[in-house]
């Protein structure tokens, strides 16, 4: 086990790290988000392929490169990742389905979105500096929570095992480092998109 | 909790003259020497405040943390201490005290304490020395088979180590009352030099049957989770620490309480607290010096404590 200080000053140590990077994945979070609004055809692919980046980012860059130096099971966290990335991109490559209905579709956006913009600046309102925010593509929780929406466009099952165990893992993770509503969102979410997937 | 802890630290130091008058115990330990135990299988004195390394040496590549435990290290070595205590288990822990090692002022030797934590047995050998090169140490003093984990394979193994002079004390440890009849069988059982346990003001079970089975078997006693990771100073620390704590405990606030509580049993040899400040580390090694409470005192502040 690791102390809270420390997880948040490894955030903080990857955020400088890959500075300016966090611009570049908002500029193309940005362009994907305007392409969720308006259904453009490309944009679930697009996402799909995005979101395999992303954990394949998280996969080494975080849960090897700098998890793994305080967590034994960042390895394994590293694996899963890989491996969920591996089946984005299997998503990608197939025929798409069907759209989703269309609250489906603005509740995938709108986690998209928060996994963008909100969930970074949760740490501020919990007292943390912005320079510990939580940035998709580099820490796993936003990166999961963009997830979330991916599954509700890609409408696949074999997508969901992983993210969802993720979410769960997270919640733990953050109720032992004594942030208890912080730990309360991922699982929260990955309940509103089980819920969609039943309407 | 630090603050708190830090402000009693800066309130002692400007009292401390005037405690020096009225309490002889408490004006005694801000400059008497660390009491020590011996091992009951060699002699070997050991000081009764050791130095854990759970969580708080847990710290990553980040070099600004890793070179802020090194300075607790190294005021620990400056306050007298000797033991420090890890595990593979605890992340970068063990490359972190390698470091600090490298810095050891003295006065005494570092008594370098391990674990080896591997289900599989015949990996273990690769397992300690993996620990060792991350300690920097030509060998450890003493090596326990951690949470009992493949322990019948551990543990021979430690034996022939230590027969092999490639080792000088093998050990068991539990924590958190686990296990405790199992843990017993082997103390009977097996020629342990060490038992690590827990055992603190409010974790006790161990006096039932594993301390004074220490004692009959001749082995020493590591007492870790002293503050419950934190947790049992955190709720102390509410109250004011009584006035005759300073006086008749000798101690300056609740961390001294309470390890001088955990020392003063005649069994446990050394306890572990684990921290990453250097003014808590230095205060945690103010528990060894003075006058340690005798039984009539020790059922006092644990009452005190269990009506709190």
């Amino acid at each position: 086990m690791f102390s809270p200080r420390t997880y948040w000053r490894l955030v903080e140590l990857a955020n400088r790290q890959a500075w300016p990077l966090q611009l570049l994945v908002g500029a193309i979070g940005a362009v994907l988000a305007w392409g969720l609004w308006h259904d453009r055809r490309w944009a679930p692919r697009a996402l799909l392929l995005l979101l395999a980046l992303a954990w394949a980012a998280v996969a080494w860059g975080w849960h090897l490169q700098r998890y793994a130096a305080i967590n034994w099971a960042a390895t394994w966290f590293a694996a899963a990742f890989a491996l969920q990335a591996v089946l984005w991109l299997v998503a990608a490559a197939l025929p798409q389905s069907p759209p989703p209905p269309l609250r489906a579709r603005r509740t995938a956006l709108v986690l998209w979105l928060a996994a963008l913009l909100v969930y970074p600046l949760i740490g501020l309102g919990l007292s943390r500096p912005l320079v510990q925010a939580e940035s998709l593509a580099l820490s796993p929780d936003p990166t999961l929570l963009a997830g979330l929406g991916a599954l509700l466009l890609a409408r696949r099952a074999w997508l969901w095992p992983l993210p969802l165990l993720g979410c769960a893992i997270s919640g733990l993770s953050l109720w032992t480092m004594a942030e208890p509503l912080q730990a309360l969102l991922l699982p929260a979410a990955a309940l509103i998109a089980l819920a969609l997937t039943r309407r | 909790m630090q603050p708190d802890r830090e402000f009693l630290i800066r309130r002692r130091a400007a009292l401390a003259g005037g405690l020096a008058l009225l309490a002889g115990a408490a004006g005694a330990q801000l400059a008497g020497k660390v009491e020590s135990r011996p091992v009951p299988s060699s002699g070997e004195q050991l000081p009764l405040v050791g130095l854990g390394s759970w969580i708080t040496f847990n710290v990553g590549d980040d070099a600004v943390a890793r070179r802020a435990c090194g300075d607790v290290i190294a005021a620990f070595a400056q306050s007298g201490g000797r033991l420090i205590d890890s595990s593979p288990m605890y992340g970068s822990s063990q490359g972190v005290i390698g470091e600090g090692l490298a810095r050891w002022p003295g006065p005494a030797r570092a008594f370098a304490a391990d674990k080896v934590w591997i289900s599989q047995g015949s990996r273990g050998p690769e397992q300690i020395e993996t620990s060792r090169r991350l300690w920097r140490v030509p060998r450890f003093d003493l090596l326990q088979v951690h949470n009992l984990l493949a322990w019948q394979d551990h543990l021979p193994q430690l034996l022939a180590m230590k027969a092999a002079g490639q080792l000088r004390y093998v050990g068991i440890t539990t924590s958190e009352g686990r296990r405790h009849r199992e843990f017993e069988n082997i103390m009977r059982s097996q020629p342990l030099d060490f038992v690590q346990l827990s055992y603190n003001i409010l974790d006790r079970e161990a006096e039932q049957r594993l301390l004074p089975l220490a004692q009959e078997r001749g082995i020493a006693v590591i007492a870790n989770r002293p503050f419950r990771e934190g947790a049992l100073l955190r709720s102390l620390q509410r109250h004011a620490l009584p006035p005759w704590a300073a006086a008749e405990v000798g101690c300056d606030g609740w961390a001294q309480f309470v390890l001088k509580f955990i020392v003063s049993h005649p069994a446990v040899t050394c306890a572990i607290p684990a921290t990453s400040s250097v003014a808590h580390v230095r205060q945690n090694m103010g528990a060894a010096r003075g006058p340690l409470p005798d039984a009539a005192l020790r059922r006092r502040m644990a009452a005190l404590v269990e009506a709190l």
